[in-house]
């Protein structure tokens, strides 16, 4: 056993028991956290098959963006001490089941299959990459790059949309709408929603 | 070339999709049903990665396919996010059990 199977093996160790763990634990921070660690592993695992470009792509982006929206989110909506309820047993069972035996299958099928690899050396460059991205002839990905692109702004643009806060159910100016919440109504009935416990 | 069998790394991702898989069936709460996604994505992308690599070695889809799923991965959880928190505005509360008004 040479050394880069000692170091894929601690790899995929980790990463596999990082995911467990951010799977199973009932603390919802400390489950963002595992998954933090899950997905550096899986990083780490990129950069022990040569291809770095996809790793720092993947720190950036997860690492680096979802993970810290995911922990945004959870100070925005949750106490992040708290545990989160126990699920029934007949569910954890049922669940555990149905994973193992699909797991089983699956690699049942990868295992009889017995890919083997052609031997050939890997060469990427970035450059490589970026000729093909923008490349419109046979092969090319211009015009998926370009559809992202538009699925980037959609869902920026959705995004802001739907965490808005809803406009004002009455539909007069600000001054109108003070002068009745001056009349003693509650506030409820003017839309206002306020969110104490953040 | 290295001495790790291909089984062995396609071993990793799929016990990582069903850690996945088991996350999305016990959880019960939006925020971590949405980790749940990410490392199912995660495994896809670990897949990938490998078949292009070592199968397919003079090509570059597979790297494609990694990068495009990498940021349709991060716009999804920008919108479920969002709406997270829109629901969590009207009913105080992520808990998938919770919000039942459009179920039949």
């Amino acid at each position: 056993m040479t050394a880069s199977a000692i170091i894929f093996y601690i790899i995929s160790a980790f990463v596999l028991g990082a995911g467990l763990l951010a799977m199973t634990t009932r603390k919802i921070f400390r489950s963002a956290i595992w998954l933090l660690f899950s997905l550096i592993g899986v990083a780490a695992l990129y950069f022990w098959l040569q291809v770095e470009f996809i790793a720092a792509v993947q720190i950036i982006v997860y690492v680096g963006g979802i993970v810290v929206l995911i922990i945004f989110s959870i100070f925005l909506t949750q106490q992040s001490g708290k545990e989160m309820p126990r699920q029934s047993l007949q569910r954890t069972i049922a669940s555990v089941l149905a994973v193992l035996f699909g797991f089983g299958l699956t690699f049942l099928q990868i295992w009889k299959y017995n890919f083997q690899p052609t031997g050939k050396s890997f060469n990427w460059t970035v450059s490589k990459i970026g000729s093909q991205m923008l490349n419109t002839s046979t092969g090319g990905y211009a015009l998926p790059f370009e559809v992202v692109s538009m699925l980037l702004l959609a869902s920026m643009v959705g995004c802001i949309v739907i965490a808005m806060k809803a406009p004002l159910a009455t539909n007069g100016t600000a001054d109108q709408q003070l002068l009745k919440k001056l009349d003693g109504k509650p506030e409820e009935e003017l839309g206002i929603t306020q969110i104490s416990e953040v | 070339m290295s001495s790790v069998p291909m089984s062995h790394i396609l071993f990793v991702s799929t016990a990582l999709f069903f850690i996945g898989m088991y996350g999305l069936f016990t959880r019960r709460n939006m925020i971590t049903m949405l980790m749940a996604i990410e490392l199912i994505l995660n495994s896809v992308n670990i897949n990938f990665v490998v078949f292009n690599k070592y199968l397919y070695p003079d090509k570059l889809d597979g790297i494609f396919f990694t990068i495009f799923i990498i940021t349709i991965a991060a716009a999804e959880a920008a919108v479920a996010i969002a709406i997270i928190i829109n629901l969590y505005r009207s009913h105080r509360s992520i808990d998938v059990e919770n919000a039942s008004e459009m179920k039949w």
